[in-house]
Parts: C-alpha cells; sequence; structure tokens
C-alpha cells in the first residue's frame, strides 16, 4: 500500500511514503544535509548532529533519526542550523589528527569533504596535541585513533553485521574512545577481518591496510613475473572509481590496465569459482550420501572461516575442505603456468589477487595456504594504483585475460553476490546427480542482496530429493543460523555464509557504498546480467574447467585434486572472547 | 475473588504498633548513620532493655527511620509522645535523655533545638523555624515511620491509593486524575505526568514497562535517596499505581549503586511486599500483576537521562538515543515504557486518595503541588526540604534556611545541579516554579539548591560545573563532548588568569551551539551555569580577564600573599606554618614570602596572631 503524505522542505512540498527518517526525504527532495555519523544500513546514532534541521514548532532535530510526519515545515540551511553544523566541524578538526595531505582517505574523507564546504579555514579551539599509537597490528585494518571523531559507524557495523562488537566505546566525556574489545590491539581479538568497520568509516581512523608499494616493486623487478586474478565482484565495482556506474561490467578494460601497468599475466578468478563448485558439489554429494558432516557449509568466505574457528570450533566439521576461489587459484598457477608459459619458474612467480575484502588479505597469509597468493589487493587498492598509474580505466580498450585460466561461466560470476555460490554449486549438483542441465538455470530466491534478505530459505528438487539450502549475509544472521542449529531447531542441507552484507559485492575491500544502499542492487544485477549473456551458465561447462581435470587433475576430489584445493581448519577458540568471558 | 478490605487488615497493624509502646525515632538516614545514629540506636536498645517505669508506657521501642531533612543538626532523635524533638544527639547523651526524659519527665535542654532569633529551646518538631516553613507531602512520613517495616507503612496509609484504584478498576480515571491534579515531572523537565502516561497507555495491547528514574546524580542533591530510604512503600504504591494506570506489569527502579542503603530498603520493601500481596500476583486478591525489579546503575551521571537509562537497562553503554521517538512509544527493550522520577511518582498515591484538587491547591499557576529541595552551602539550616511550587528563594535560604552562615553575605544559588543556573539577589523574591525558574536561565531539575556566600568565585562555580559535564559526558555527540572540553579549557584559563577578553565571546558562542545542538537533556543543559553566570556576573569574568584579580579572593593563581612589615612581629609562627619553606626572617623582625614558593594556601594568614599577612 502506498500511503502518500507531504511535507515542506525549504517550502517545496515534497511526497513521502516509507522513508526511515526525514534525511532520506530532503534526499529525495533534491537537497542535501552533511552527515557524519549517518549509514542507510545501520541504526540511526544521531552522535554527529551535522544533520541537524529547524522545523517549525519542534526546533532543531537530526534529520536522520527524525520520522518524517505530515505537514512538518523543514528548513535546511537556516543561521541555526548552520551555526551549530560549523561548531560541529570546527570542534571536531581542532581534536582531529590533521595530516590531510598525507592521510590514506585523503579525497576520500567526508570529515575533508565538509570542512571544504563549510569554509573552515581558521580553527579557534584546543588542537589536540596528545597523539595515541596507530594500531596496524591487524593484518587487514590499520586503526588511527587520532583520526577518529566517534561517530560510532565501525561500533555499529561491527555489532550490527556480525554480531561481534570487536571494536566499542570506552571511557566517558572527552575521553571517550572507539577502541578494540578490552583495549587491546586489533590483532588480538576476534576481529574477522570483514574491513566492515573501515568500508563504513568516514574519516582516516579506520582505513585498509595498504600493499600497493610491495606489488608496485613485485612489477617493476625485472627478475619477478607477475600473475594477476581478479575476483568476480570486483568487475561490476571498480567503474565508480573512473566515473562508470555500479554494476557497469570492467573487467575487459581491467585486463587492459593491469597489462599496461606491467603484470605479466592476467587470469580470472571466476575461472577457480567454477573449480570451486566442481569440488564442493562433488564433496556435497559425497557427504550427502554418507549422510556425514551435514549441513555443508560454504568455506568461500574468509570472514566467516575465522569466525567458526574462533567461536564454534566444534562444529569445523561441517565447513566444506574446499579452498577459496582465491586460494585454489594461485597454487594451480604456481603449479601449471611454468608448464604453459616459457621463462615461468615456480621460484620467479609471484601471485597477486585482487579481492573486494580485506580478510582475503588475512587468508592468504593462513600457515595451511603459505606462499600460494603472494598479495592481495583490495578493489580500493587497486583503483588508487591503476589512478596513480596515470591510466584511465574508462578510456581504455577492453581486452580477454591469459588462457588456460580465465574463462568462466555464469555460475562463477555469481559467486560474488549472496546466494551465488549456493546457485552455482547446485546448477552443477544437479547435473551430477540426474546427468541432465538444471531447466531453470535461474534460482531467483536465492537471489537478494538488501536488508530483508539477509537470510533466504530455498528447497530445490534434485530429481525426487529436496535439497533444502540456507542461505545467509553477515555474520550476526550466521550466528542465529548455527544456534537454531545447535538446538536442533533447524534443518537443512547445505549453508551458504558470506559475511558482508549482500555479499562480496558489498565487500570490506570495495569501494564507497555505505552512503548509498541501492549500490549493493547495481552491483549485483551487474553480476546476474553477465551470468545471463556468458555462453555457459554452468561450471562443468567451462572448457578451460574440462580441460584442466583431463589433463592434471582427472576428477573431483581426485588425489591431486585434494592436494592442491582443499584444506583443513583449526580450533582457534582459545584466547578468543567467549574463552575470555 | 474479591478485593482484600484494607482497613480490616489495618486494625490488627494498628494494636501491633500500640504494643510497641514508647517510640523513639531515631534518623538513619545516610547524613545521621555518618553522624553515628547507629550507635545512638544500639545505645537506646541496650539501655532501654531494662529501663523499668517509664511514664506512661510500659516499654519504650527503637524505631530507625529515613531523613527527618535537618541534616545539619543529625543525629536527630523525636519521641513523638513526648513530642520532643533532639539534634546532634550522640551516643554518650541516649542515657541522659532516658533518665532525664523518658523516666523522669525533665527534658535535656541542651540538646533541644535554640532558635537563633529568640535564643529559645525549641521543643516541638513543627516549631523548629526549619520545619515550620514547610510543607511536607511526599515526604510527609519520611522519618516518621520505620523504613524497613511493612506494618508501619501500612499503619500511616501505605497502598491505600493502590487499593482505591484497584477498586474502582478504572484505569482511565486514575490517568486523568492525575492529570487533573497538574502534577508535572520532578526530575527536571517538568513534562506533565498524566499526559505521559496518556501517550504510553495509548499503545495498548502488549508489554509495556513502568521505569523509576532513582539515578539522582547531581552534586548536592539527595532528595530521591531521602525518599528511597525514608519511605520505600510509598514509592513502590506509586508505581504499581503508574503501572495499572498503563496497562504494565513490570518495572523497574534504576538507582545508583552508590546508594546502598536505599538500594537494601527498596528491596526489603519489594519483598516484604510481595509476601503481603501489595506486589506480585493477584495484588489484593484482584487480577492486577505488577512485579518490580532493581537495577543497580554504574555511577554515570548520564543514566539519569531516560534513553541512556533504557540503554543501561538493556545492558547496553548509558548513552542517550535520539528522541524521537519517545520512550512512551518506544522504551525499554522497545515496547511502550513511562519513566518517571522517585518523587514524582511519590506524590501519586496521595494525589489518588485525596484527590486532584488538594494536590492542585499547592504551588502556582502553571507548577501544583510541592517540591523538595536539598538545601545545601553556605546556609545555616542545611538539609532536605519540602515547600509548596512558587515559594520563593528568600523564604527557603532565609526562613527554613536560617540565613548565611557565619554573618556572611548571600551571592548566589546553583538550583537544578549542572544542569540549572545560578540565581542572584535579585531573583530572592521570585516564586519558584518551572516556567519561573527557565525564565530566569536556571531550572528546577531534580531540586539541587547550592547556597553560595560573598566568598564564593562565581567562574570557579561556573568551571567546577563544566568539569563535571565534561566528565560526565557519554561522549556521543559532538557538541557535548568536545564542545564542554572547550568550555572548561577556557573556563580554567580565565580561573588560572589567563583570560582573554575575546575568550569571553568564544565562550558565549560555544555555550550557545552546545546548547541547541546537543542531543539529550545533559549537553542542552550543560551551558546552563555558564550562560547564567555570564548573564548575572559578568563583572566577574572581566574582573579575572581584564584585572587580573578575583573578587572573591578564591582564585589562587590571581592571589598573593604578603607580610605587612609594619604589623609582622617575628614571631615565627607563620614561617613555622608554612607546608613548603616559602617564608623566611630572623626571630622578631618582620618576615617576608618568597613568592615564587608560596602556593597561596593561606596557613599563614591563619596562623598569624597580629593579622599582619593580607591576601590580594
Amino acid at each position: 500500500m502506498s500511503d502518500k503524505k507531504t511535507l515542506f522542505i525549504n517550502g517545496k512540498e515534497v511526497e513521502f511514503t516509507n522513508e526511515p527518517n526525514l534525511l532520506e526525504v530532503i534526499k529525495k527532495a533534491g537537497f542535501s544535509v552533511p552527515t557524519l555519523c549517518y549509514r542507510p544500513d545501520l541504526t540511526q546514532f544521531g552522535a554527529c548532529r551535522l544533520c541537524v534541521v529547524e522545523i517549525d514548532g519542534r526546533g532543531i532535530q537530526s534529520s536522520c533519526t527524525m520520522p518524517p510526519e505530515a505537514g512538518l515545515r523543514v528548513k535546511t540551511n537556516t543561521m541555526r542550523v548552520r551555526r551549530i553544523r560549523k561548531t560541529v566541524l570546527e570542534l571536531l578538526l581542532a581534536n582531529h589528527n590533521r595530516e590531510c595531505t598525507t592521510c590514506e582517505k585523503s579525497g576520500n574523507c567526508d570529515l575533508q569533504k565538509y570542512a571544504n564546504e563549510y569554509g573552515i579555514t581558521d580553527l579557534k579551539y584546543i588542537q589536540r596535541k596528545e597523539m595515541l599509537p596507530i594500531d596496524d597490528s591487524n593484518p587487514s585494518i590499520v586503526r588511527d585513533p587520532n583520526k577518529c571523531i566517534l561517530c560510532g559507524a565501525c561500533v555499529r557495523a561491527c555489532s550490527e553485521f556480525q554480531g561481534h562488537s570487536v571494536l566499542g566505546f570506552a571511557n566517558r566525556g572527552s575521553k571517550t574512545q572507539v577502541q578494540p574489545f578490552a583495549g587491546r590491539e586489533l590483532s588480538s581479538v576476534d576481529c574477522v577481518y570483514c574491513g566492515q568497520c573501515q568500508a563504513v568509516c568516514p574519516t582516516g581512523a579506520l582505513t585498509i591496510k595498504s600493499e600497493i608499494d610491495k606489488v608496485w616493486d613485485m612489477v617493476n623487478d625485472e627478475k619477478v613475473k607477475t600473475l594477476v586474478q581478479i575476483a568476480p565482484s570486483v568487475r561490476v565495482a571498480l567503474g565508480e572509481a573512473f566515473g562508470l556506474k555500479p554494476g557497469d561490467n570492467v573487467i575487459g578494460l581491467l585486463n587492459t590496465a593491469l597489462k599496461q601497468i606491467g603484470f605479466d599475466l592476467v587470469f580470472d578468478t571466476n575461472f577457480s569459482a567454477d573449480l570451486t563448485i566442481m569440488e564442493e558439489a562433488q564433496e556435497f554429494l559425497g557427504r550427502l550420501k554418507e549422510g556425514k558432516n551435514l549441513p555443508l557449509f560454504t568455506s568461500c568466505c574468509p570472514a566467516w572461516i575465522r569466525y567458526m574457528e574462533t567461536q564454534h570450533p566444534d562444529m569445523l566439521n561441517h565447513l566444506s575442505t574446499c579452498k577459496s576461489p582465491q586460494g585454489m587459484l594461485s597454487p594451480v598457477l604456481k603449479e601449471l603456468v611454468p608448464q604453459y608459459f616459457e621463462g615461468f619458474t615456480k621460484d620467479n612467480i609471484k601471485v597477486i589477487s585482487i579481492m573486494p575484502c580485506t580478510a582475503k588479505k588475512a587468508e592468504a597469509a593462513r600457515q595451511e595456504l603459505k606462499d600460494e597468493t603472494d598479495v592481495v589487493l583490495t578493489t580500493y587498492e587497486i583503483a588508487k594504483m591503476i589512478k596513480s598509474a596515470g591510466i584511465d580505466l574508462s578510456e581504455l580498450e577492453p581486452s580477454e585475460g591469459d588462457s588456460p585460466f580465465e574463462q568462466y561461466s555464469g555460475a562463477a560470476t555469481i559467486f560474488g553476490a549472496s546466494g551465488g555460490v549456493a546457485e552455482a554449486a547446485l546448477r552443477t549438483a544437479y547435473y551430477m546427480v540426474t546427468n541432465e542441465p538444471l531447466k531453470d538455470v535461474d534460482i531467483v530466491q536465492m537471489r537478494g542482496v538488501d536488508k530483508n534478505s539477509r537470510q533466504k530459505d530455498v528447497e530445490v528438487d534434485v530429481k525426487g530429493t529436496k535439497v533444502k539450502v540456507r542461505i545467509v549475509s553477515t555474520l550476526k544472521e550466521a550466528e542465529k543460523t548455527l544456534q537454531q542449529l545447535k538446538n536442533g531447531e533447524t534443518d537443512f542441507h547445505i549453508l551458504e555464509v558470506m559475511a558482508c552484507p549482500g555479499g562480496c559485492i558489498n565487500g570490506g575491500g570495495q569501494l564507497r557504498s555505505c552512503d548509498d544502499i541501492s549500490i549493493k542492487e547495481k552491483r549485483a544485477n551487474g553480476l546476474y546480467k553477465e551470468d545471463r549473456e556468458l555462453p555457459h551458465r554452468m561450471s562443468y561447462e567451462n572448457p578451460e574447467i574440462k580441460k584442466l581435470y583431463d589433463e592434471f587433475l582427472k576428477e573431483p576430489n581426485s588425489h591431486k585434486a585434494h592436494e592442491l584445493l582443499h584444506t583443513h581448519y583449526s580450533d582457534k577458540f582459545k584466547n578468543s572472547y567467549k574463552d575470555l568471558v | 475473588m474479591a478485593i482484600i478490605d484494607i482497613n480490616k487488615e489495618k486494625e490488627n497493624i494498628k494494636a501491633a504498633i500500640k504494643a510497641q509502646g514508647l517510640r523513639v525515632l531515631v534518623c538513619s538516614g545516610t547524613g545521621c548513620i555518618a553522624n553515628g545514629a547507629s550507635n545512638v540506636i544500639k545505645k537506646f536498645e541496650e539501655l532501654g532493655a531494662n529501663v523499668g517505669n517509664l511514664t506512661n508506657h510500659d516499654k519504650m521501642t527503637v524505631i530507625p527511620t529515613g531523613c527527618h531533612g535537618f541534616c545539619e543538626k543529625g543525629v536527630l532523635v523525636v519521641i513523638p509522645d513526648l513530642d520532643v524533638t533532639y539534634t546532634n544527639v550522640k551516643e554518650s547523651d541516649v542515657e541522659e535523655i532516658i533518665e532525664s526524659h523518658i523516666k523522669s519527665g525533665k527534658p535535656v535542654e541542651r540538646l533541644l533545638y535554640v532558635d537563633p532569633k529568640t535564643k529559645k529551646h525549641v521543643f516541638k518538631n513543627e516549631e523548629i523555624d526549619f520545619y515550620a516553613k514547610q510543607t511536607r507531602t511526599s515526604l510527609e512520613h519520611c522519618g516518621r515511620i520505620n523504613a524497613e517495616s511493612l506494618e508501619d507503612a501500612l499503619n500511616v496509609g501505605a497502598y491505600e491509593g493502590l487499593h482505591k484504584v484497584l477498586m474502582k478498576n478504572d484505569p482511565d480515571w486514575v490517568i486523568n486524575e492525575i492529570e487533573a491534579s497538574g502534577l508535572r515531572g520532578r526530575g527536571g523537565g517538568g513534562f506533565p505526568t498524566g499526559r505521559k502516561w496518556k501517550f504510553a497507555a495509548a499503545n495498548k495491547g502488549g508489554k509495556s514497562y513502568v521505569i523509576c528514574n532513582g539515578d539522582e546524580g547531581d552534586p548536592g542533591a539527595f532528595m530521591d535517596r531521602s525518599l528511597m530510604e525514608g519511605d520505600p512503600h510509598r514509592l513502590l504504591e506509586g508505581m504499581a499505581i503508574a503501572g495499572f494506570a498503563i496497562g504494565s506489569d513490570e518495572a523497574y527502579i534504576y538507582i545508583r549503586a552508590e546508594y546502598p542503603l536505599a538500594i537494601k530498603r527498596l528491596r526489603r520493601a519489594i519483598a516484604d511486599a510481595e509476601a503481603a500481596g501489595f506486589l506480585g500476583k493477584n495484588i489484593m486478591n484482584s487480577d492486577f500483576n505488577f512485579t518490580i525489579h532493581i537495577k543497580e546503575g554504574a555511577g554515570a551521571f548520564v543514566c539519569g537521562e531516560e534513553t541512556a537509562l533504557i540503554a543501561s537497562i538493556e545492558g547496553e553503554r548509558g548513552m542517550p538515543r535520539p528522541k524521537p521517538p519517545f520512550p512512551a512509544n518506544q522504551g525499554l527493550f522497545g515496547r511502550p515504557t513511562i519513566i518517571n522520577n522517585v518523587e514524582t511518582l511519590a506524590n501519586v498515591p496521595s494525589i489518588i486518595i485525596k484527590g486532584a484538587s488538594w494536590f492542585s491547591s499547592f504551588g502556582t499557576e502553571t507548577s501544583k503541588g510541592t517540591k523538595t529541595f536539598a538545601l545545601t552551602g553556605e546556609v545555616n539550616n542545611t538539609g532536605l526540604i519540602e515547600v509548596p511550587m512558587g515559594t520563593t528563594l528568600r523564604e527557603i535560604v532565609f526562613d527554613i534556611g536560617g540565613g548565611i552562615r557565619n554573618g556572611k553575605k548571600f551571592k548566589a544559588v546553583q538550583i537544578g545541579g549542572p544542569s540549572g543556573g545560578c540565581l542572584t539577589e535579585e531573583h530572592l523574591d521570585l516564586p519558584m516554579d518551572y516556567d519561573n525558574l527557565i525564565k530566569a536561565g536556571a531550572m528546577v531539575g531534580s531540586g539541587g539548591l547550592v547556597v553560595m556566600n560573598e566568598d564564593t568565585c562565581i567562574v570557579e562555580v561556573a568551571r567546577f560545573f563544566m568539569n563535571f559535564t565534561q566528565h560526565e559526558s557519554c561522549g556521543k555527540c559532538v557538541p557535548c563532548r568536545e564542545g564542554t572540553k572547550n568550555m572548561l579549557k577556557i573556563l580554567e584559563k580565565i580561573v588560572k588568569g589567563q583570560g582573554e577578553m575575546s575568550d569571553l565571546d568564544k565562550l558565549e558562542e560555544l555555550a550557545l551551539a552546545v546548547k541547541d545542538g546537543s542531543l539529550c537533556g545533559l549537553g542542552k543543559t550543560a551551558p546552563n551555569p555558564v550562560l547564567s553566570t555570564l548573564k548575572y556576573f559578568r563583572d566577574e569574568y572581566i574582573a579575572h580577564i581584564r584585572d587580573k584579580k578575583c573578587p572573591a579572593g578564591v582564585c589562587k593563581a590571581m592571589k598573593t600573599i604578603v607580610i605587612n612589615e609594619e604589623k609582622c612581629k617575628g614571631c615565627t609562627k607563620c614561617a613555622r606554618n608554612c607546608p613548603v619553606g616559602a617564608i623566611v626572617g630572623e626571630v622578631k623582625q618582620a618576615h617576608h614570602i618568597d613568592q615564587n614558593k608560596c602556593i597561596k594556601c593561606g596557613n599563614c594568614v591563619n596562623a598569624c596572631p597580629f593579622k599582619a599577612i593580607e591576601q590580594k
């Protein structure tokens, strides 16, 4: 039911329906108010006081927390609100480590942007003197408390997405700080490295641990051969850094850019997503037959793996032993590229992966996967690298990657959205069981990346066997499911988990998507569009996959496959949060 | 089942109370306990066990009560049957009271209150000037009953209001009665209580909550503590009536962990009331169920703010949440919730029993009823008082409070704690109610009233309160967290004698932005002490800044202590009393002070027998 009502913004009558707050109505009306703490996917906090507006009869209200009401007369730029905003900005800037020119977030920082917009050139308040140590102990994220404005977005992201509260507020008054649990370093808490905290951070207080320089060194070292692999969801987000729209597929342009930068060979993680499906579908059918270790938990998401190892080590047997697509491709490349390409040896190859994900950096550093993936760059970092190489992605001619590890099916590309792994797996599992292709390839019930689609239950009929699939995104939802399983309240065969809300298209290493909830959907649509347009939509149809099995692996879950493509997990409960409390 | 007949129950109680014989009420409020009330009680019990024949009584019973209010004169002992109030009672006085007065009918004069004006001994409680000008309604039984006895409370009418409400069985009637009484929130905001209940009651169906806000945190305020310690059943009854009115069956009392005695007595009261069927399931045989929990706060001042309080009960960090949504629609655990202050709820039973018009006969046009204040500072009679709304400051400070200590001059009062403001001599005849105080730049607040004399530096007072709010800011919103920090820094600069005239504009500008822009009541009111002192005592700020002088002689940085060499006899007493060895000089010769070493403690000034040392 659309129940249309109106209110007035700066004298303009505006219709509203189910907008959650006045700020969204203001945006819809074409006006804008500044905000630092408002993130539409998180609960409204009302802390920064920048989005204040003046409402007739109601005085000053923060528009992010004010429910729209019919007849309200709202003014967004009165002297009173501008004075509050300016004072807030001056106060924040005075307490901020203003090393803007050398700050990682320079150009992407909201505080910097508003300081400029509000013409703040002179600070009359006490300047921050005491500098707290920067915490770079975490493999994925760097925390600089001297740039924190206490908007609480990271605290909310950690708690509301991951149900985890690794970050929280400590102390009172002007001594208030955002700190990892119990004031520890970010490496000694149960951080799953998802990076959502930094994705919502408006300033340089939380940033991705950059490894761009390391990669430049490799690219420019003649003795080193650089191999690069690109994750599914990178292609539908990267273009945004170059003026393209969310969802525009730039894989061809990216291939060209990477070659121009000087990477020797460009491969596609989508290829190994197909490989993952072959292995995981086989593994699932094996478990189904034996009735063991069900439900099967997907294992592509490193934040989810870390969560299981630290919080639920008693359920590790449910995890698929398949490495993630990144984890599969790197050893395959190191093993086979020397066979296919001249001048490449196991010793001179470095594999660089481009991921939407900060946790992939930690995954690459796992003992079990040692020396396989050498560096992980996030979408955010590769965009910076391309820009610093003086390349405008949008001006390039597309090109293809390097055979034989670059072709992929539609099933592989949808890995980037919540539900995609399960959909891809079922397409292949169906074939493996029935020897016939699935008729309705598009399992649309598995799709959806918005707030209301964080848990999806889908049943697929595989020739009389009902295969029940639970798809969750965010670890908060995953935890609910795990508790239900432990209490015997639910029952299904496959659990797909992606830690980031909506999946990798909204990963912690992606370009900024925290201001607009529609970006997730647009990126996901970009993937589903490619899926529809590709010649092959099933992993088993990928000719390069067939070739790999024929020539090297023999068959899914073979001895060789296990050696290269499967892994194991370990109990990391000790010293975890739960262990301590 | 029919609802019980409360009058019948009371008959047994009356007999039991009568059997106690002579009742000796010993104040056991926190203040009197600190003054040795426990030992006084012990002594009374010890000696009372074998007192033998008493005047008109065959035995005596010692009753530990809640706060009598007149804390200045604690320990207080009241013997109603002998119509006497003893002040400053010590353990060693007990025997004399028993032997001389209780046994022989001869009052102990030296323990009676002496009226400062007539210099006469005052016998009766109500004739003591401190009490004579008060109207005690919510405090009517405070200090008159055993705070740990349900029977004592029932004897004076506890739960009769709830009984009446259950007999009428009409929630709307309750809400209308409260609304008609004009009762407004006593915790500071002054929101009409009946209207608040109406909002919550409108959300019919499903769970709702009643919360009593007992997180009294203003420096110098102890009204709620005294009420909870002195008459806990009155509060519980008020809560149950509120619960009945809005259709709630569960409630919380949020109380500071620093109030252990109040917590203990409330726990006891809840257990007793549940056991006797006045709380819990099927109260007094009705269908009404009402459970009360106690939630101890961990000491954050901001948890007195209702949404922070809710967050705290929910187990979250005590940080305020934006309103709307208001708690009446979406409060504790997302359910409709009314939050009322202790004193507000304590007024409810009397309104129900005596009627809305009785209540509204007290007070002013817009502020009905009476208000308790914690009267502290440089006033002769400090303590807990209750007066009708609209009473003037002059009546409170000079009649009830007995004027300024040591004959000094009145300068100002800080009303409403760190959220309130300063009132000056020009406000002495202002009828104090919600609206007049807001107009004057202050607020009733919870009712802390700190009286200051001419020796108080007003800039230092502003600095003190700003220091308090800055430390107690939850740190959530920018204006409060960063704004109060910067205001504090400016005030610190000024009291150190380093202020500049431009600081005053900066201070005022910041104060207005913090008031306007903050998320919750704490931040919105934190600038009040600064704004009101800037308004009424701007000269004093200017003296600090331009003349580098503290007119009250308080700010150390601007104080110089010198020895008048003509008056100095060289007795060396000053040098011996100086903690830092800053005073040098030969015996019998004039001394002088090394200003680089002097810490301006003033020890020498007090030590000098010849008044030769002067502060400038």
